[in-house]
């Protein structure tokens, strides 16, 4: 095994960690966009450039959009409720 | 039981849990010594048979395309339940809601995206079987070039442009033209969706056969189910930060 | 050491897992699951590879050249495209139930007991 996929396994088993274990869902959101960059690099150096490309466009746009569009929903919603 | 008791027990299970799975990876075949004769065959089989490069794209829409089927179907299943959940939000409470965009950069750097990411989301999708991409990778850019322009003009013009009553009718084409398509090579006295057309020369946009009108299908509703989720998405919330004071 | 690829989608399956159980708030329970989802691409990818093998696209390289195995790389990439709707479509739900219990804790929602 290449040292290269030593490192980026490593890279990505601790962003999956700080992931689950951030408690601030905004923090969590970006941590995850972070986690998601560091599989398109394994999946690069996995030699598969199709799956990267797909998972760049998501973890970069899709995801983040749907997520922090439903926490602002949330906490909209909660401090009218409070009102 | 308290909650400490709880995830005490849930550690120690998902240890056992992550044990027994790594005993069971540990019996495959060592890392890098892929066995199998399939991925070798196909590899070899590509060129000759197919006449496309990219033998990813060629699994998927090819030789593996009724698997695709399933899996845009799932797609647009799940954009359809999404639009029917969020659909509470009504058109008239977000009709008169006024959001400007207030800071030139944006302005100015999100149509800058949104051009950009067009034309990378075209060319990734109508380079399918040449360089690495396909119509699901090309499908996700496209609708991300849409959400850029939602950063660029306030949500009262965006929601003409990517309108439900034109992204859900995109959507539907691109899964109904999928499932057209297979239905047009059983007609022709083929199997479900067999190449029905000229294969073409290798390394030209041509190349390929049915499996490019197969390759447009899917980017179209990939493109069209993600435009309807960021669409309600960005609906619900425009009108929970300015909607109506319906209180639940 | 050749089995490292293996034990991190084991890793991360089991930490999503955990997340998903001692989770507090139904969206960070979303991207658990996301997360879990995330071990098996890595696992499907890391049966494929191939020592010193290269992307399977040939468009520039010789068809003899050694590659790697295309059809674990298909199953992924559609995989990770329809996560993202499944996941949206989980993540409104989480917001109906907002709507309907006033808070994200599953832990308030009493309904759901039993």
């Amino acid at each position: 095994m290449v040292p290269l996929q030593l490192v980026v396994i490593l890279f990505a088993a601790a962003a999956g960690l700080a992931v689950v274990l951030a408690r601030d869902i905004v923090r969590q959101a970006i941590l995850f966009s972070l986690y998601g960059f560091a599989l398109v690099v394994l999946f690069v150096v996995l030699q598969a450039p199709d799956v990267a490309l797909s998972a760049l466009a998501v973890s970069g746009i899709a995801y983040p959009l749907v997520l922090v569009s439903a926490i602002a929903r949330v906490r909209a919603r909660d401090k009218r409720g409070r009102e | 039981m308290s909650r400490t008791v709880r995830l005490t027990m849930v550690g120690v299970s998902l240890a056992g849990f992550a044990a027994l799975l790594a005993w069971g990876v540990a019996d495959l075949p060592s890392f890098g010594h892929y066995p199998g004769p399939y991925g070798d065959l196909i590899v070899k089989l590509v060129q000759p048979q197919r006449h496309m490069a990219n033998a990813v794209t060629a699994v998927v829409f090819d030789y593996r395309g009724f698997d695709t089927m399933g899996e845009e179907l799932l797609l647009f299943a799940a954009a359809s339940a999404l639009a029917l959940l969020l659909r509470e939000t009504r058109e008239d409470e977000v009709e008169d809601i006024r959001e400007p965009v207030l800071s030139d950069a944006i302005r100015g750097g999100g149509l800058l995206a949104s051009i950009v990411t067009l034309v990378v989301g075209l060319y990734v999708v109508a380079h399918a079987f040449i360089t690495p991409g396909g119509g699901f990778q090309g499908g996700v850019v496209l609708a991300a070039s849409l959400a850029f322009l939602f950063l660029a003009i306030e949500y009262q013009r965006w929601g003409k442009v990517a309108h439900s009553s034109i992204m859900e009718p995109v959507e539907a084409f691109g899964a109904g033209a999928y499932v057209a398509l297979g239905l047009i090579a059983l007609a022709s006295g083929l199997a479900f969706l067999e190449n029905f057309m000229e294969l073409g020369v290798f390394g030209r946009l041509s190349s390929g056969g049915s499996a490019i009108l197969l390759n447009l299908a899917s980017a179209l509703a990939v493109a069209g189910g993600f435009l309807v989720i960021f669409g309600e998405c960005l609906q619900e919330n425009v009108g929970a930060r300015h909607g109506s004071r319906t209180n639940r | 050491m050749s089995i490292l690829p293996y034990l991190l989608a084991v890793w991360l399956v089991a930490i999503g897992l955990y997340g998903i159980v001692s989770s507090r708030n139904l969206i960070h329970l979303a991207v658990c699951v996301s997360v879990c989802q995330s071990g098996t691409y890595v696992l499907l990818l890391a049966i494929g590879y191939k020592d010193r093998g290269t992307a399977p696209i040939f468009s520039d390289v010789p068809a003899s050249r050694r590659a790697v195995d295309p059809v674990v790389q298909a199953l992924t990439l559609t995989d990770i495209v329809v996560a993202v709707a499944i996941s949206a479509l989980l993540l409104s739900l989480a917001l109906k139930a907002f709507d309907h219990h006033g808070s994200l804790d599953p832990a308030e929602m009493a309904d759901l007991k039993g």
